[in-house]
């Protein structure tokens, strides 16, 4: 099958709202090569459960290849035209399961060294697409906040190294009460800003109560899918024939349903489990379920204000531990959770000014419960230190 | 479907050569090879039978900024402060085959970019270093060996090729599978050490083919399996098991090739970034020991070549497709370039070059350093270190 051949009627298994999407389209889906149009496909039949920045990107993107004329698209495609793939692809049902179709070329371009190629053509693409529809501004700048080192009392060790070029280091900031002034704060930006998914509250741990307007994601309020996800990964793993990537499949096809999640918001839930099933290393540490879940809110929801709260994790044991085979339950690693978080705000702030109006965005970054923060905007004078003292409040003033 | 890049390709090109010209002459103070003739010295006076190598690769590379760049090299003292002075360090080893552990080991193996199924049990489609240097040079079994850390590698000693293959290869020991062996029937929480890739959490493969096994650790390391046990109790982690197993094969056998695959650092596909740098600090410890236990060994002393490479690198922060340190999924330069050092006599001290060259060039060049052909290898051997 190939995408000449498509027809209307063979998308009937699509959410009612992506059927009409690409039924809309399929003229232009039946000009485009096998090599590209799966990927479409993988948005385009998940459309129904997009966050509203998503589906407005994909629209846009269908809309431009839709307006381009034959000689246009041949131009802007010929990267892809020239992979070549194998008969198997061909006959595989990219239709229904394009997810497993790109899995399984992405496992190809590599095993054929085209991988280069591949991506070569695909950067071609992103700049061409990005240079005719360009992203749409936000209606506000962003605010980044990332807050770091729960439950760590003590901690002398030089912090935000990685931001520190960036931005302004502060040393005496107040932090009586820091949580709910920054999340205060947040709550305000929902008010003056209100959109759906725009304004969220990540926490790697138990949430604090906040603002109902926020869209929040917790770790602790995702402990029972969690643990009936490794429940049934251990199931699957124990199956004939069970490898790695066989594995990753079943996971990404699991749904809130299957993990007995719901809370009636069938675009968050779906989010919500899918940095379970999707991430990797987010079923064990808080600190990358934190730094996974701000990087795909980021990317996919768009948010103008995202407050992400990293916990501490359960510590990794050493092997003689393992061995020695004690029963106590995972205790935390605090120190080592403040690493990983320190690194999850570099990330956290690098995934923010992806977005388009990085150059209004704002980010903070604080050492809960302690006096070490730092703030980038675009007055910010980069890479200085201030010893003075300051409140929370007062450096969000500065930066928005 | 559109990934997005803050820099462009040629960007973090030049940024990636920059670095790599101008870290270790900052930070170790080395000379710069392309100042210097090639090496007259060579291994000329060492008879080729007593000549010896020992290579360690790093399954789960390390990217330059949390090693060798500036900020990275507080997490690699020794290699920074005592091995590299000693050694000729190549900056630009890249790797055009498929990222992931298996395969790229097995790549780095057979000097061809193999395309195996990085996660099944297979062996490499072309003749491995270990072939090429038991047939060549009619060496017994006991002396080419490998010690890898995980089930998935039991295939690595030798190939399926028709001109070698069975009978030819090297022995490979899979010491988390000892351990596993060692404790069976205690009610033990080590489940998590046998994972084979640590990008599906929870994942064994089961076994194949002709690995050592558990009754062979009295026979041939005279270590008896109440001792391996009560030794693996005061180790914190795999890799540390590997050395300790590499050692004694070191001390009983002497095998004149042995090829040590780690794998600490791939914790970093767990997210953590904390572990991933323990990683690599433990990693960098026990590199250190390794070179200390050949300088120690009266079979290794003075006669043994030490090559130390990552099989690749990790994605650049700037990539948007990736996640940072955390995989390696993208193929972008940082996650397709990474370094070699070799240690040794007849190798220069304290150089640096900054040439590009191929991961597949390991084989021709240890082909070259002990006395085979490797045939079917598609690399070149590195001039500067013949």
């Amino acid at each position: 099958m190939l995408p000449h051949d498509l027809k209307p009627e063979q998308f009937s298994g699509y959410p009612p709202e992506a059927r009409r999407l690409v039924t809309n389209y399929i003229a232009v889906l039946q000009r485009l090569p096998l090599s590209f149009l799966p990927s479409l496909l993988r948005e385009s039949i998940e459309y129904d459960y997009k966050f509203p920045a998503e589906r407005g990107a994909l629209e846009r993107e269908l809309a431009n290849l839709s307006s381009l004329s034959a000689e246009q698209l041949q131009e802007w495609l010929q990267g892809f035209a020239q992979i070549h793939l194998s008969s198997a692809l061909e006959k595989f049902d990219w239709i229904n399961a394009p997810a497993q179709f790109v899995e399984q070329l992405s496992s190809y371009l590599w095993t054929t060294h085209q991988l280069d190629a591949f991506r070569a053509a695909a950067l071609a693409y992103a700049g061409r697409l990005h240079a005719a529809v360009p992203p749409e501004t936000p209606s506000a700048p962003r605010l980044g906040i990332t807050v770091v080192g729960q439950g760590v009392a003590s901690y002398q060790e030089p912090l935000f190294r990685k931001l520190r070029a960036h931005g302004a280091y502060y040393s005496q900031v107040n932090p009586v009460n820091g949580l709910h002034m920054l999340l205060d704060a947040v709550a305000a930006r929902a008010k003056a800003h209100p959109a759906p998914y725009a304004h969220w509250y990540i926490d790697g741990g138990k949430q604090t109560e906040c603002d109902t307007a926020l869209t929040t994601v917790s770790y602790a309020a995702l402990e029972p899918a969690r643990a009936a996800l490794l429940g049934k990964m251990r199931a699957e793993i124990n199956r004939p024939g069970m490898g790695p990537e066989a594995l990753r499949t079943r996971l990404a096809q699991l749904r809130p349903a299957d993990l007995a999640f719901s809370t009636g918001d069938e675009v968050l839930d779906r989010f919500r489990v899918k940095m379970l099933t999707e991430g990797s290393g987010t079923q064990i540490f808080s600190t990358t379920f934190a730094q996974w879940t701000a990087r795909e809110a980021l990317r996919r929801a768009q948010p103008l204000t995202l407050l992400v709260r990293f916990a501490p994790r359960q510590r990794q044991k050493p092997m003689n531990e393992l061995l020695a085979a004690t029963l106590e339950p995972a205790e935390l690693d605090p120190i080592g959770s403040l690493v990983d978080a320190d690194m999850g705000a570099y990330y956290n702030w690098l995934n923010q000014q992806r977005l388009p109006g990085a150059n209004q965005s704002s980010f903070l970054v604080w050492f809960e419960g302690h006096t070490r923060a730092l703030v980038i905007g675009p007055a910010t004078p980069r890479g200085t230190a201030s010893t003075s003292p300051t409140t929370l409040p007062d450096l969000l003033t500065s930066v928005v | 479907m559109s990934p997005q890049f803050s820099a462009t390709h040629q960007e973090l090109a030049r940024q990636l050569a920059w670095s790599r010209r101008e870290f270790l002459r900052t930070g170790a103070a080395m000379a710069l090879g392309s100042t210097l003739l090639r090496n007259p010295v060579a291994l000329a006076g060492i008879p080729a039978k007593k000549r010896k190598v020992v290579v360690i690769t790093f399954g789960g590379g390390a990217r330059d900024q949390e090693t060798f760049a500036p900020e990275g090299q507080e997490n690699i003292p020794h290699l920074m402060r005592e091995l590299i002075p000693q050694s000729t360090f190549f900056t630009q080893v890249v790797n055009r085959g498929i990222l992931g552990h298996y395969v790229a080991t097995a790549s780095l193996a057979t000097g061809v970019y193999e395309t195996i199924n990085n996660f099944a049990s297979l062996p490499p489609e072309h003749p491995t270093v270990f072939e090429y240097f038991r047939k060549d040079l009619k060496r017994p079994s006991t002396d080419a060996w490998v010690v890898a850390p995980s089930n998935g590698f039991n295939r690595i000693g030798e190939s399926n090729n028709r001109a070698y293959g069975p009978g030819f290869g090297a022995s490979v020991i899979l010491p988390k599978h000892l351990l596993t062996a060692a404790m069976s029937g205690r009610a033990t929480d080590y489940e998590h050490l046998l994972r084979d890739n640590y990008e599906t959490p929870l994942y064994a493969p089961s076994l194949g083919g002709n690995e050592f096994q558990l009754q062979q650790l009295q026979m041939m390391l005279k270590l008896s399996v109440d001792d391996f046990k009560a030794h693996a109790l005061t180790l914190s982690s795999p890799d540390e098991l590997s050395v300790y197993i590499a050692r004694r094969l070191m001390r009983q056998l002497a095998p004149s090739l042995l090829w040590i695959t780690m794998h600490d650092i791939d914790i970093a596909h767990a997210g953590a970034y904390s572990l991933y740098i323990e990683g690599i600090r433990r990693t960098d410890r026990l590199c250190a020991e390794m070179w200390k236990a050949i300088q120690s060994e009266p079979e290794y002393a003075g006669n043994t070549t030490l090559f130390i490479l990552p099989d690749f690198g990790r994605d650049s922060d700037d990539d948007s497709g990736g996640n940072g340190f955390q995989h390696h999924r993208t193929g972008d330069a940082l996650s397709r370039t990474t370094w070699m050092m070799a240690l040794g006599p007849g190798i220069r001290e304290g150089v640096v070059y900054d040439r590009p060259m191929q991961s597949t060039d390991l084989v021709p060049t240890l082909g070259s350093v002990l006395g085979f052909s490797p045939s079917f290898a598609q690399g070149k051997p590195i001039a500067e270190l013949l």
